[in-house]
């Protein structure tokens, strides 16, 4: 009666080890290192000795609580990723540390995400989150409570696309896919996975609110810099609401951005060199083609999801 | 209930085994980044490297398929790397057509596309020996020593004191709804289904929440004051060191077949 830790449609999301160049890899890991130190700072002064056992069973709560799901068409599952709904109840800081114990016990216990590619991993799946999760929450806080779920709906939904976002951009930097491909597949995909993710973290704080009304937010880290938080939340979500349809459509554009700014054509980057300048043999650039090309994708990778869960089932149901 | 499939460490008294934590965590990192340096096509590296992952599951007395089988997992991501089959530049190999588009693999491309299956899978393997070998409560140490934030070590340990605790309430909740006929079978709409293992989730919030408290309370009770003491039982030895030069020389060898001419 007990599958694997997680379903496969989540492996879509944490990047194994050999995916990410070093060079991109241990950018990500300075990032994540700064801002995760941070985090265990802020949360060491607002909760000081109850930091621990709080923050650990925390991360041990989204952990089960990603198992939580419900069922959706042809043997695929709704669930939870946990970063928004994290950082909505134990504030940005809290639920980044959280999320942070989550990633690297997935990693390190299960090889379910890379260590070396753990830097991005935090960063995609703790970080963007909570800026966004949080930053869009506080802002519709004091909103009338219909507008308010739309808020954290339409925030839980924003922060998985905004994974799936950046994880395209991190594997395209490291010349390990064709964006043009994987950017519209992976936003497709995540855009159903966001659906089942939005559901449940509205439905879930609405539970919480009404089991414990006190509970709402209350280890969050009370008041201080959320200004900065809202602000850094709607700006990321514009950026991933205008750059996701721009760079499906655009991916050349996103090309020469980068090659503007010094990322692609460096002739010494070997990763990056092989792919700089690349044409696409098969793809126009007309919107048609990526529509296109987002289809095959999503259709391509639920047909491979169904057939690993169908067969995951099968010899647990055996086992 | 417990979770067995949690447990990823297999029991057992090889010299891999009772290796020091540190210098086999390092290990594993500069094993991984070795790996990731390898450029395309360095196929005697790459063997080298496989064979290093077979070669420590042997001594650690492992199925040899044991890592090997548990590194597919990572398969589903090799997906989305198909794609540099196509727009590597290089030599086309044939030409499929498939309705409106055409397909040109080319055969840097197709290089390119093994090459980062095989830096994964050779990583991914790496890592599952070190959890086979290595019980977590020891991980934890080594990431103590390696300068990882005292108080998030802490935190993970906790963590994963409590997960078994919360997976077990997840599953009650999960075999409640079952119970209650909305699992299995759907008889409403997703929405409604949504709702629910939301609700769940927010419950299973208030009860972890309210189980911290209990846990705190008794920490304080017991004298916590902030800080978790550990004994420090680690030292390392004469075989640590010996095995740390044998990794060195193990992962210049395989860097230098692919950087020589």
């Amino acid at each position: 009666m007990f599958a694997s830790p997680r379903s496969p449609l989540m492996l879509a999301m944490h990047i194994p080890d050999g995916f990410l160049s070093l060079g991109v890899a241990l950018v990500f890991w300075a990032l994540a290192m700064v801002i995760v130190s941070i985090a265990t700072r802020r949360t060491q002064q607002d909760l000081a000795d109850r930091q621990i056992p709080l923050m650990g069973v925390m991360a041990a709560f989204i952990f089960a609580a990603q198992m939580l799901n419900f069922p959706v068409a042809g043997g695929t599952s709704g669930h939870l990723l946990g970063g928004a709904l994290a950082a909505m109840v134990l504030g940005p800081w809290g639920g980044i540390l959280v999320m942070t114990a989550v990633i690297a016990v997935q990693a390190l216990l299960f090889q379910d995400g890379g260590l070396l590619a753990m830097g991005a991993n935090i960063i995609n799946m703790g970080v963007v989150p909570a800026l966004i999760g949080y930053g869009l929450y506080r802002s519709v806080a004091a909103a009338p409570p219909k507008l308010r779920a739309v808020g954290i709906g339409a925030a839980a939904w924003l922060s998985v696309e905004a994974a799936a976002l950046l994880a395209s951009l991190q594997l395209w930097l490291s010349g390990t896919v064709a964006l043009a491909v994987v950017l519209p597949a992976m936003l497709g995909v995540h855009a159903l996975i966001g659906v089942g993710e939005a559901l449940i973290t509205v439905a879930a704080l609405a539970a919480i609110a009404r089991i414990r009304p006190d509970l709402s937010g209350v280890a969050a880290v009370r008041g201080r810099g959320s200004r900065a938080w809202v602000w850094g939340g709607m700006l990321m979500s514009l950026g991933v609401v205008l750059l996701s349809p721009w760079a499906s459509s655009h991916p050349d554009g996103l090309e020469r951005v980068a090659a503007d700014l010094g990322f692609l054509g460096n002739e010494q980057d070997a990763a990056l060199h092989g792919l700089s300048g690349y044409t696409l043999p098969y793809f126009s650039n007309s919107g048609v083609a990526t529509i296109g090309a987002g289809i095959i994708g999503i259709v391509v990778v639920a047909a491979v999801v169904s057939a690993f869960v169908f067969v995951l089932r099968r010899r647990y149901r055996t086992a | 209930m417990h979770v067995d499939p949690f447990d990823s460490y297999r029991a057992g008294n090889s010299l891999i085994h009772e290796l020091d934590p540190r210098p086999k965590l390092l290990f594993t990192l500069a094993f991984i980044i070795s790996t990731t340096l390898l450029p395309d096509g360095a196929w005697l590296s790459l063997a080298l490297a496989f064979m290093t992952v077979l070669g420590i599951s042997l001594i650690a007395r492992l199925p040899l398929g044991y890592a090997i089988k548990r590194s597919l997992l990572a398969l589903p991501f090799t997906l989305a790397a198909l794609t540099v089959i196509f727009v590597v530049p290089g030599q086309p190999l044939l030409t499929m057509s498939i309705g409106p588009w055409t397909l040109r693999p080319t055969d840097a491309g197709l290089i390119r596309f093994a090459s980062i299956v095989s830096r994964s899978l050779i990583s991914v393997q790496m890592a599952i020996l070190l959890t086979a070998t290595t019980p977590f409560p020891d991980l934890l140490h080594a990431m103590r020593h390696i300068h990882v934030p005292r108080s998030l070590v802490a935190i993970i340990s906790f963590m994963l004191r409590y997960l078994f605790v919360l997976v077990d309430e997840a599953l009650r909740l999960l075999r409640a709804r079952s119970a209650r006929s909305a699992g299995e079978r759907p008889t409403r709409g997703i929405l409604w289904q949504a709702q629910i293992a939301g609700h769940m989730a927010g419950q299973l919030f208030v009860r972890s929440f309210e189980r911290s408290d209990r846990i705190y309370d008794a920490m304080l009770a017991r004298g916590y004051t902030g800080y978790l003491y550990t004994l420090h039982t680690h030292i390392i030895q004469r075989r640590d060191w010996l095995a740390a030069a044998g990794a060195v020389i193990i992962l210049s060898v395989i860097q230098l077949a692919a950087h020589l001419p």
